[in-house]
Order: structure tokens, then sequence, then C-alpha cells
């Protein structure tokens, strides 16, 4: 099945920019703030937000990492063993105003399972949540407060992100699922 | 990495791949024992049999710790020895524990092949915790991992065990684990405690008697527990006397290579085989070892009870 490109690296920039935008106009700055990502993509991308509000603001903002794989629902129905990557959040989350970061918010379930592990490492003030592209078919009551794009995209199609931290190239791509074996 | 293993009953057979991706595991879990809640949820709902049928202090709580991190629900129960009898009780036992529908066993039995004879007769999974003078799986990946953090490699690094090599499980699985990930090994202790067949069952292992020439190559040291109740029955003549020549001393140490990452899997006969000072001192790993064996037994439930099996 060919992919269709839907974004190319200087759109998913501009993405970036505005999404920073929009996290400090909605918190009235960078005070207090701290990005977790959701490896492996979330964390590249928190780690992008966080040098635009550095530019925007001229502030460090920590950022954090989490691996969810110990808080999924689904491990039962996982093919392969998932590999545990490392959660790293170097800070206390306690009062802090976290912004969640991924790439992709489909089911929410992903998301599900990073809320209950943040809060696995403390009480922060406010969790809001940053994707690049938004999915619906939302299977949990789970919404994005910054998003870079809504893509309407059927269960069917497959939505990818791929940074070039993560991937070697960059872009969001749609294609149509293979057919189901057998 | 796709897992093939049901059970883990010893490290013999296990790859090195297999192994490393263990240990990788258990660097995560090592990661969630520092945070504020030190406890994951990925095995709710899961329950974790502990049965054990010798005494057990460090283990048998490592093992119940290990479980409650990851959320499942433990239960267990130990036995004095003396009066358990293999065979027919631990048919038994089999029975009741396929009757309870636990999801996983942790065995410490006396017996060689304890472990493999419940698991091949339940649909849970079956941890080996220690069978007799056989293997001790999660002791040897505790070393291993503890090791790991101090040496980049394995790769023709000399390890060295000393002390009573016939009765140690955890020598035998030490051998079967660092030589998989490519250690070269020797064996030292008095004759009497190293069991003639030995060079026949580990072609590749050398057997030294004289701990003090060993001392300038090794890179890892690993001292086992002196059973002191075997005192007395002729092994060795007295504690003293393997005191002077086993016991890893400060005198020792100064032959030793700097940066030797000396291990004892414990509890420590302190003075017998260990001097105090050594045991707390910047080569010692021993209280790294404990903390391993709590994040190397999370990863091995984690990966026996959450992975889909390949048939």
């Amino acid at each position: 099945m060919p992919e269709r490109q839907l974004a190319d690296a200087v759109e998913i920039n501009r993405m970036i920019t505005r999404i920073a935008t929009q996290i400090i106009e909605h918190n009235k700055g960078s005070e207090n703030l701290a990005l977790v990502g959701i490896v492996r993509r979330g964390d590249a991308l928190a780690k992008r937000l966080a040098a635009e509000i550095k530019r925007l603001e001229g502030r460090d903002v920590p950022v954090g990492a989490i691996d969810i794989t110990l808080y999924r629902d689904d491990l039962q129905l996982a093919a392969e063993m998932p590999i545990v990557q490392a959660t790293s959040i170097p800070f206390d989350v306690t009062g802090k105003i976290i912004v969640l970061v991924d790439d992709v918010l489909y089911t929410g379930r992903t998301v599900r399972a990073a809320l209950t592990e943040i809060l696995d490492f403390g009480r922060p003030k406010i969790i809001q949540l940053a994707v690049l592209v938004d999915r619906i078919h939302r299977e949990l009551p789970i919404g994005a407060d910054f998003t870079g794009r809504k893509i309407p995209a059927s269960t069917s199609e497959i939505v990818d992100v791929f940074l070039e931290e993560t991937d070697e190239r960059e872009g969001i791509f749609i294609k149509k699922k293979e057919p189901e074996e057998g | 990495m796709t897992w093939t293993h049901k059970n883990l009953l010893g490290l013999e057979g296990l790859s090195r791949e297999e192994i490393t991706f263990i240990l990788d595991t258990a660097e995560r879990f090592h990661e969630v024992l520092d945070r504020p809640i030190p406890l994951v949820p990925v095995l709710r709902g899961k329950t974790i049999l502990n049965m054990f049928y010798e005494p057990s202090t460090r283990t048998a709580t490592s093992f119940a710790m290990a479980a409650k991190r990851l959320s499942a629900d433990v239960v267990g129960f130990s036995k004095a020895s003396s009066s358990v009898k293999k065979g027919e009780t631990l048919l038994d036992t089999v029975r009741t524990i396929e009757s309870m529908r636990v999801d996983g066993v942790v065995i410490r039995h006396s017996c060689p092949g304890a472990a493999r004879f419940i698991a091949q007769r339940i649909d849970a999974f079956v941890i080996n915790a220690g069978d007799g003078a056989h293997e001790h799986p999660t002791q040897g990946l505790l070393d291993l991992f503890a090791a790991r953090k101090r040496l980049e490699s394995f790769e023709g690094r000399h390890l060295v065990v000393v002390g009573d090599i016939t009765n140690s499980r955890v020598a035998r699985s030490a051998i079967y684990g660092f030589s998989t990930m490519g250690a070269e090994i020797t064996v030292c202790g008095p004759a009497t405690l190293i069991p003639p067949h030995f060079k026949k069952a580990f072609p590749n292992v050398s057997i030294e008697t004289d701990f003090d020439r060993l001392l300038a190559d090794a890179d890892m040291i690993m001292m086992l527990r002196l059973q002191l109740e075997r005192q007395g029955k002729g092994l060795f003549p007295s504690i003293r006397e393997y005191r002077k020549l086993y016991c890893m001393t400060t005198e020792r140490m100064k032959k030793a290579k700097p940066d030797v990452v000396v291990m004892h899997p414990g509890p420590m006969n302190r003075g017998i085989e260990i001097e105090p000072a050594v045991a707390d001192g910047p080569n010692s790993v021993v209280l790294a070892q404990v903390r391993a064996g709590v994040a190397v037994r999370m990863a091995v439930l984690y990966i026996l009870a959450g992975g889909e099996l390949e048939h």
C-alpha cells in the first residue's frame, strides 16, 4: 500500500512553534512548567518543545520521559515482549504544571497509562496534553489541550509520525492497513 | 525479542541474548525501585505462590517484594525441610497449586530437580529459587547484574569462585551464567569441597586450590558462604585453617587488581570467608547484589507472566 504524506518537516516545525506558543499563552508564561514525553517520539517532541519555549521565553523548562509499558492494559495481547524503555523524570512533579507530550492521540489508552504513571511520581498541580496528531476515535474520555493537526483517519488506516531523532526521516504519513493474513 | 521459555529453572541453556534481555529489563525495574511510589501495575490480578521448603529469609523476602512491586498478589508457605519428603508430598502440592489457580510458582527445595518436577506438572510458570546443590538462577542473574554495573563487558574477564563448590547452587548458576556471557572461570577451595567429577561436568572451568595464585589475575571474586554445619565432617581441618587459606582479607586485596569486584551471596560469615573491611569496602558489591535481587526477580516475573509464549 502506498503511503501519502500529510505534513513535512517544515510543517511539523510550525506546529511545534504554535504548540509552544499556545502552552505559554494558556499558562500565562512558562513558570512552574515541566514537559513529560511518552517514549520514544513524545520524548523527542518534548525536547523540541522545550527548546522552542526556551527560545520564546528564555527559560529552561525541565523535561522528563516516561515509558508506559508497565502501565499498559493490553500486555496479554502483545505479540512480542515489549522492551521496557527508561522512564526518567529528573524533577519533583508535585505542584508543577505538567504538559504530557505524545506524537499521536488515538484511543487514549496510552495517555491513560501515562497519567497513572505520572501520578505515581507525585501530585502535579495540573496535567495538560499536547499531541502532534489527534486521530479522534477515542475509547476513553480523554482530550488534547494542544494539537498540531486533527486527522480524522478511519480505523482501517495507519497514521505514522516520523521524526529525525527516532526514525531518521521526518513527516506525517497515512496508509491503509495491510489486510490481515490467514 | 521473543521469549520462548515457560519457566526459569536454571541458567544452563539460556543464551547470551536471553540473559542480556533479562538484565536489560532488570535495569528498568531497578529504576522503578527509586520512585516515590516504587510500584507498577503491570502484574495486577496475577497471583504468585511462594513455596519455600527450605529456610530462607533473603530470597523469600526478595521474591515477595519483587512480586508486590509489580502489583501481583503473593501467597506463600514455608515448611521446615525436615518433615517434607519429596515424591508424594510434592505431588500433593502440585494438586493444591492447580486447584488454587495461581499464575506463577516460586519454589525452593532441598532436592535437585524439584522445580522441574513441579514445572512439568502444572500450567503455571515456575521459577527455581534454589533446588539442592543444583541451581539458583535468580542469584546468578543478580550476580551478573551487580557485576555488570562495574564492568562494561564480561568478555575475557576472569571470575574466581571461592569456597564450598560441591554444595553450592550459587556457584553452579554463576558458572553457567558468567561463562555464557563470555567470562573465564576458576573455582577455588579445598580439594575436599570440589566434587571429583567437576572437571568432567565443566571442562571449561579451571580448578585451583591455592587462592593466592589467582588474586593478581581475577576481575571478579565470588566468596561463597562456608556452611558451618559442615565443619567436623572431615572436609576441612578447622575454621581457623580455612580462614587462613581462603578468607578474602585486606592483605589479599592488596595483591588483587585495584578494581576487582568482590561478591558474596550472603548471609556472610564475617571474618571466616570474608573480612568485614573487605565486605564493607569499595570493591564489594554485596549490598548492590541484594538490591539487584529485587530488580532481577521483578524482571523474571514480568517476562514469565507478561508476554505471550511462542508455541
